[in-house]
């Protein structure tokens, strides 16, 4: 595989999911290299959300194949997908909200996965422990490390419910980084967030690339321009554009499909 | 930032607290022996084996988030598992009591496994759970009047006098002698409490308690959410049945009145009174339910109102029974 220049990290054929009647995604064939930052845009409804879902393993596809790494992980339930190296944080924050802040993201860093990922190929049995048992001062400092990277600056101690709904954001992120995942899953992470934690999210996101490939589901057209190496446009569970910002801007079917106006907040 | 001793993450500074504690709470126990009349020294006899059931109990339930109604299937198979062997087989006391902690774990295994599977227990678990481990300790029951030719059913077995002393690691352990009992429950529950305390402690148990607060969360963060359930539900179920062995060998009888559905929820109200979560409160619980229900039987027979009304009360103002409600308010970092 030497000679091969860009690992494709993710790759879909004919992925397909049929909820009811209603097939949300449909014959996607999609590929992630390794290192991108990949911005996932599209009107509500779009599948966006199931996209990701099936390829974080949250939801199983009704046809169609998921390659990890070259390796076909459609079978694997999502915790041994997160073994691998793959990160969800969820649309609806989903944290622990009578534990601590400390305790959120403890649990994930405790998490078998988050210290030591099989180097050989996805195909190997992921770790089967139950949990890390780690040294408490190793925890406590990928704690303090990932909290400060997001910008959480506040009481650890406090209850994760109490802290506002902001920051609540950033500890769903924070929980996602304790991971140290390959490819990190974001869906629509500035949802609800006031300007300047828009502005952190994005300088993370940005800081983020050297380590982790991310795949980034966002209605902040600006941010995801910025951002992305390339955005895949999905439209009613189709792949209707793929490229860089530039060439997206000015794709006249995804004009139309945004109701026939240029992409908003784009200008 | 500050994060040692920070609220309930359970740092050093706080475990060194919490272990003092339950230490205490042990040596509080030991002492009782010598301060007790004979009449409640029986009683603390008893309720200190039912603590380790409800103790087990609570390794589900209040850690882990799985509601059991049939926990009293548990807690029977270790009192059959002992109870029988030494009664039709004449063994070792010692002997029986180990078997019935093997058996226990088993048990646990095989019905931890069919119970989560066919609930679909990784995901949602809930309603289904209760009702799955409901039907199994009533086939346990059902089988005890079932077996009646070996068990003698609802009359039960007073286990031969053979059964009531016996000599171990070079001592002689009478069974009849009331504070040979006391001291073998005593150390039986001081042991339990240190293996739960060390369980809910460890990373594993802090996982146990992410799948009890979010499962949803605990399974993206890539826990195995199905392998922990039923690790808890063997932890919880080999308790109870280490309980349900030395309640048939210190108390000498067996019977299907201990397979019961009452059981199993007694297990549930002393946990739920005592506070769910906590490692002392299934202690704490039985002993108040215990001695409430010992002083409103010499009033009335109708002694379960009195429990009920208690139960009322502690559900409407103290939700998170009593330990629980002094965790939020005063003692943050009990475990």
């Amino acid at each position: 595989m030497d000679f091969v220049a860009a690992i494709n990290l993710i790759e879909t054929r004919n992925l397909g999911k049929i909820f009811g009647g209603l097939q949300a995604v449909k014959e996607v064939n999609f590929t992630l290299p390794q290192g991108e930052i990949r911005a996932i845009i599209g009107a509500n409804g779009a599948g966006k959300t199931t996209f990701v879902s099936l390829i974080s393993g949250r939801q199983s596809p009704t046809s169609g194949t998921i390659f990890f790494k070259g390796v076909d992980i459609t079978s694997q339930p999502a915790w041994k997908r997160v073994r691998l190296g793959i990160a969800y944080t969820f649309q609806i924050t989903s944290i622990y909200p009578s534990l601590s802040v400390y305790e959120n993201v403890a649990i994930a860093a405790r998490a078998p996965s988050s210290w030591q990922r099989p180097k050989q190929s996805p195909s190997k049995h992921p770790s089967n422990t139950l949990a890390n048992d780690r040294r408490d001062d190793q925890i406590d400092s990928r704690v303090a490390e990932v909290l400060n990277r997001v910008g959480l600056n506040i009481d650890a101690r406090r209850q994760a419910g109490q802290i506002a709904y902001g920051h609540q954001r950033l500890l769903e992120i924070a929980m996602g980084l304790a991971l140290h995942p390959e490819l990190l899953i974001l869906d629509e992470p500035t949802q609800g967030l006031s300007s300047s934690e828009i502005n952190r999210v994005s300088c993370l996101i940005q800081d983020l690339r050297a380590t982790t490939t991310i795949l980034l589901i966002e209605h902040n057209i600006a941010m995801v321009t910025a951002l992305a190496d390339t955005i895949t446009v999905l439209d009613q569970g189709r792949i209707l554009a793929e490229g860089s910002p530039h060439a997206i801007q000015n794709n006249p079917a995804v004009q139309a499909a945004y109701l026939g106006r240029s992409l908003p907040a784009m200008s | 930032m500050k994060l040692i001793n920070s609220g309930k993450s359970g740092k050093s500074g706080n475990s060194g607290k919490s272990v003092i504690l339950h230490v205490l709470v042990i040596i509080l126990l030991f002492i009782l022996q010598f301060i007790l009349p004979e009449y409640h020294h029986l009683i603390v006899t008893r309720v200190m084996i039912l603590a380790i059931f409800a103790m087990g109990f609570n390794v589900l339930f209040g850690y882990t988030g799985l509601l059991s109604l049939g926990h009293a299937l548990f807690f029977a198979t270790g009192l059959y598992a002992a109870g029988l062997t030494v009664y039709h087989f004449e063994w070792h006391v010692v002997q029986a009591f180990v078997f019935a902690i093997f058996v226990g774990a088993a048990v646990s295994a095989v019905v931890g496994f069919i119970s989560l599977h066919t609930t679909n227990g990784a995901r949602t678990g809930g309603v289904a759970f209760m009702i799955v481990t409901l039907m199994f300790a009533q086939l346990l029951y059902l089988a005890t009047i079932y077996f009646a030719p070996w068990t003698r059913g609802d009359e039960g077995l007073i286990l031969p006098a053979s059964a009531r002393s016996f000599d171990f690691a070079g001592m002689h352990f009478n069974l009849i002698n009331p504070t040979t009992r006391y001291f073998l429950a005593w150390g039986l529950l001081a042991l339990s409490i240190m293996v739960v305390l060390k369980l809910v402690t460890s990373a594993t148990g802090k996982a146990l308690i992410a799948i009890r607060e979010n499962p949803a969360r605990t399974d993206m963060l890539g826990y195995n959410i199905f392998a922990l359930k039923l690790y808890a539900v063997i932890i919880s179920g080999t308790l109870s049945a280490t309980a349900g062995a030395a309640y048939a060998l210190l108390f000498s009888y067996i019977g299907s009145s201990f397979a019961g559905i009452q059981y199993s929820i007694d297990a549930l109200l002393f946990t739920l009174l005592g506070g769910a979560g906590t490692v002392l409160g299934p202690l704490l619980g039985s002993f108040v339910m215990f001695y409430v229900i010992d002083i409103a039987s010499d009033y009335t027979s109708a002694y379960h109102i009195v429990t009920g009304i208690i139960l009322i009360v502690s559900v409407l103002f103290f939700r998170k029974g009593i330990l629980g409600t002094i965790r939020d308010k005063w003692i943050s970092w009990l475990p």
